[in-house]
């Protein structure tokens, strides 16, 4: 079966090779950008969707020029609005596979509200949403994802405010798939990438992504390959939240309503925090853990089962279609009062 | 306008003849004058007469009882001839209180019917409304005008004083007292209200046996009460034959959204946020999902804008609607769907503005938004409708437009049209144009910006289609392939080329209908909902003789070719709007032509009278 309500159709063999476009890509030299778009042109072979029933839909920024680079259909869209657009062909075209790709400050700022409703409404669209913490296309301001404080072009003495956590904004917005993965790991990324494609409904998927121009090694806390070591928390379904190095193994516990780490050799087996992604308050507690205090969760925070909007919207296209037949204009118009002039 | 015709018996009562009567219904916004006035505009359909309506409410739900903002009024002309406006002064006027009184008694002609509520005139209304004593205390409103004062409230409740229900649910049913008096007046039938008020409250037996008990009260209290000497009857109206149903703008407008989603066999989204007068559009079109039909209430305008656009870019149909207000959030979108070159129609309900301004009220001046208020060079099609029933085939040829030439349409309706009702002669829908869209599935020689030479518009592929897999955006294009083109020559060429495709759309516009000679000294030239006040006053000014013709436009961009030449056999070119001069200054800057303007500007339709007086002014400046 092919993922998110697309079409019945067989999907023919593909390689990598057959999603690349014959675009130039354009991204600085070094971009995290690259081993993303890498890492979705090596996945897609394993969707089983026809390519041309993929769509990729972006707004403005360095993350949405990624339609050109996929040999898909695409639609390079306005700021923020890709998650709007991408409501109104599922409502069009709901066979097929819509994904969009936006950034921190298109996804996040200028588009906040929309991907607010995209989430809450459950569209059937995957979003890959690339936090670098960085405006990169207009050259070096602050996002909304940037640390309180952060010296930049248009905050010479550090940013007021404070930043907005993806994950814990998805969650909040009721998304029914969150993850996060990490653009300098492939394999976790294109783990990430079949499992929010192959989701039933609006999967949403933070990935950590290098500006190597304004924003270099933001995310080192999970490049360094000693912090990595000491700092990633890997989230797998069913096993229990463990992290660190195989000599200092430390725990994530609940305390009462509160998180803390312990070293996991002080832990009864009875009292691990064991990973539910069905469990979507414990997830919102994830989103919320972060380097130093916590490790950095990555991979599924939460997947459940909830109805999808284009398929509410059908049915009750369906049902109305079924009990009074298909429309029929001529009737409409002599319906109801009418009278006749001689 | 009233003109007694001829004055005949009838059951010891005279019975007038009139060739037209203007009627207004006002009160409180909770009194329910806008449901009777739609009653008496049906039954005035049902007996014959042509009809137009004027619907004016405030801006808030339930204003505070009584005072001057809350009053809400329902005005109608019907007549046996054809009735081009809601009338410019009142024959007839109802107030339930005394602020309905205040506000609306300045329309009401020298020697005009006035019915009052008497018991809503007491202390506490009357401080409301700002009168110092009881101006029905005044005798001189008892000479100037034929008032008569009548205890609706008490009538009604004595009326219906067996049936159970309370003191206020009782209350409520008193405009049924106004309606079935002044259709006793009117001689209008009562079937038409009693089979409504049996299906409105079916589920509520008292309230339907109330409601229909008050309206035949009203009515006999006006055949035996001793206070009416007479009443009138407005013969039917020389129509077309055919089959007639009311029709306002906004259902018109959703109509024929729906009879061009049936005809092109594709699915229709509309995306829309609700906003006033243009919320009915999205209401009407979620009854009709068995059209393929699907509704979006998105989170803003833009959602609103980009999820139809998104919907264009999968096949569909991609239609948006809103006020002036949404109508400024959209406009980016609506630059990447002229950039795109995607369809989409856009319905503009213009209201009173900037900013909030009157949202209730009418007025056209989102004229120059819709041809210009986009970033940099962004034609799009602009179309009027200039009645409500017009709004069906507006609606139609919008779609059509937009799906054979791949550009947004925009439609500019307005708060008359959108609420206003006339009597609308049932269309047959085989006989619409065709809307025959192809999207292309061949491969061999595909390119996404590809031209159709007559047309200039480039082909329409549905994701979905094998081996067409393309991308297209709001960068700059290199034309035919459709790659990203930064190239200035580039540029010239596609700004040049996008206004060429919208200015071919002019192929479509059938030559000019001059409603008079073809040259004279004035021409009336008109857009929009101005039709009937401008007709009547034209043809006014033609019977008394006037060298005068009226040109109204339905294409506002491209023009119609044909306009220069007609422009240039008058003398003169008077353009009434309800702006302060949008379309004159198009057609100053586009023809050259010294057409003044003649603007008003208050939130309500122009008046056939003054724009009558303009003409003259007009003829009189010349001669």
């Amino acid at each position: 079966m092919s993922p998110g309500g697309a079409g019945a159709k067989e999907a023919p063999k593909y390689s990598k090779k057959d999603f690349e476009s014959d675009q130039d890509v354009r991204w600085c030299p070094g971009c995290g950008d690259y081993a993303i778009l890498s890492a979705v042109q090596k996945t897609f072979p394993d969707l089983g969707v026809p390519k041309e029933d993929i769509v990729f839909v972006s707004g403005i920024g360095c993350s949405s020029r990624f339609p050109y680079y996929m040999n898909t259909y695409g639609f390079h869209t306005i700021h923020g609005r890709a998650p709007a657009i991408a409501t109104g062909l599922k409502l069009a075209r709901p066979e097929l596979k819509v994904f969009v790709v936006t950034g921190d400050g298109d996804g996040l700022s200028i588009g906040g509200n929309h991907m607010l409703h995209v989430l809450r409404r459950n569209v059937g669209v995957t979003i890959l949403l690339f936090n670098n913490r960085i405006y990169g296309l207009t050259k070096g301001q602050y996002s909304p994802t940037s640390e309180l404080g952060k010296i930049t072009k248009s905050t010479p003495m550090g940013s007021a405010d404070r930043p907005i956590n993806p994950l814990a904004f998805a969650l909040g917005c009721g998304a029914t798939f969150v993850a996060r993965t990490v653009d300098r790991n492939i394999p976790h990324m294109e783990e990430m990438l079949r499992r929010a494609a192959h989701h039933k409904g609006g999967a949403f998927v933070e990935i950590l992504q290098n500006c190597n121009v304004y924003n270099d090694l933001a995310w080192n806390v999970l490049y360094d390959k000693d912090s990595k070591l000491r700092n990633e928390l890997r989230l797998e379904h069913g096993k229990p939240l463990l992290f660190g190095p195989p000599d200092e193994r430390q725990a994530v516990v609940m305390e009462g309503v509160v998180p803390r780490v312990v070293p996991a050799n002080a832990v009864s087996e009875s009292a691990l925090w064991v990973h539910d992604e069905k469990n979507v308050n414990a997830a919102k507690l994830l989103a919320d853990l972060f380097a130093p205090e916590f490790p950095v969760p990555i991979g599924v925070l939460a997947a459940i089962d909830e109805p999808v909007y284009e398929d509410i919207m059908l049915e009750q296209e369906r049902r109305a279609i079924s009990e009074r037949g298909p429309g029929d204009i001529a009737k409409l118009l002599t319906s109801g009062d009418t009278w006749k002039i001689s | 306008m009233s003109e007694i015709a001829a004055a005949v018996k009838g059951n010891g009562k005279s019975l007038k003849e009139l060739d037209r009567a203007v009627v207004r219904f006002a009160g409180d916004s909770g009194d329910g004058m806008q449901l009777t006035g739609e009653q008496f505009t049906t039954e005035s359909a049902w007996a014959g007469n042509d009809v137009a309506t004027l619907p004016n409410f405030p801006a808030e739900i339930r204003a505070p009882a009584g005072t001057l903002f809350g009053v809400s009024s329902f005005q109608l002309q019907f007549g046996s001839q054809r009735v081009y406006t809601p009338g410019d002064r009142l024959d007839c006027l109802v107030a339930m209180n005394p602020a309905a009184l205040k506000v609306h008694l300045r329309d009401l002609k020298p020697g005009g019917l006035l019915i009052v509520n008497t018991p809503a005139f007491d202390k506490r209304n009357l401080d409301k409304a700002g009168y110092a004593a009881n101006p029905l205390d005044d005798v001189t409103l008892g000479e100037r005008y034929r008032l008569h004062k009548v205890d609706m409230s008490g009538l009604t409740h004595e009326a219906i004083k067996d049936l159970p229900l309370n003191a206020k649910e009782k209350d409520r049913t008193k405009n049924f007292f106004a309606l079935g008096l002044v259709s006793w007046i009117y001689t209008r039938p009562l079937e038409p209200t009693l089979e409504w008020i049996q299906k409105k409250f079916a589920k509520n037996r008292d309230v339907a046996a109330a409601n229909a008990r008050v309206l035949k009260a009203g009515h006999a209290y006006g055949e035996t009460a001793e206070i009416f000497s007479e009443h009138y009857t407005v013969e039917a109206a020389e129509m077309t034959p055919g089959l007639y149903r009311a029709m306002t703008g906004n259902r018109a407008l959703a109509w024929g959204l729906l009879a061009a989603a049936q005809r092109s066999k594709l699915p229709l989204v509309y995306g829309a946020y609700p906003i006033t007068p243009a919320s009915d559009i999205l209401h009407e079109l979620a009854l009709h999902k068995r059209f393929r039909v699907r509704t979006v209430q998105a989170e803003d305008e833009i959602a609103a804008v980009t999820a139809a656009i998104g919907a264009s870019f999968g096949g569909a149909i991609g239609v948006t609607g809103s006020s002036g207000p949404g109508i400024a959030l959209k406009g980016e979108a609506i630059g990447l769907a002229v950039m795109a070159e995607l369809p989409l129609v856009v319905f503009d309900i213009q209201r009173g503005g900037p900013s909030t301004g009157l949202p209730t009220k009418t007025e056209q001046a989102d004229l120059m938004q819709a041809l210009y208020g986009r970033n940099s060079e962004s034609p799009v099609v602009v179309l009027a409708p200039a009645t409500p029933g017009d709004c069906f085939y507006v609606a139609y040829e919008a779609v059509r437009i937009a799906a054979k030439y791949m550009v947004p349409v925009l439609v500019l309706s307005d708060g008359f049209l959108a609420n206003g009702s006339e009597p609308w002669l049932i269309p047959d829908p085989d006989t619409l144009p065709a809307i025959d869209v192809e999207f292309r599935t061949e491969p061999e020689g595909f390119f996404p910006y590809l031209r159709d030479p007559a047309t200039l518009s480039r082909p329409w592929v549905r994701p979905g289609t094998p081996a067409l897999e393309h991308r297209i955006g709001g960068i700059e294009k290199q034309d035919v392939t459709g790659n990203i083109s930064y190239d200035p020559e580039n540029h010239d060429h596609m700004v040049r080329t996008r206004a060429e495709k919208v200015r071919r759309v002019a192929q479509e516009i059938p030559p000019i209908t001059i409603n008079g000679p073809a040259t004279g000294d004035v021409l009336v030239v008109g857009w929009g909902s101005t039709y009937g006040a401008i007709t009547a006053a034209v043809e006014r000014a033609q019977s008394a003789g006037r060298s005068v013709a009226s040109v109204h436009l339905r294409h506002l961009n491209p023009l119609p070719p044909d306009l220069g030449h007609v422009l240039r056999e008058f003398r003169r070119v008077l353009v009434p709007e309800i702006n302060s001069g949008q379309l004159v200054r198009v057609l100053r800057a586009e023809y050259l032509v010294d057409a003044v303007g003649f603007n008003r500007v208050r939130g309500l339709p122009l008046a056939s009278d003054e724009i009558h007086d303009a003409i003259i002014q007009l003829l009189g400046s010349h001669a």
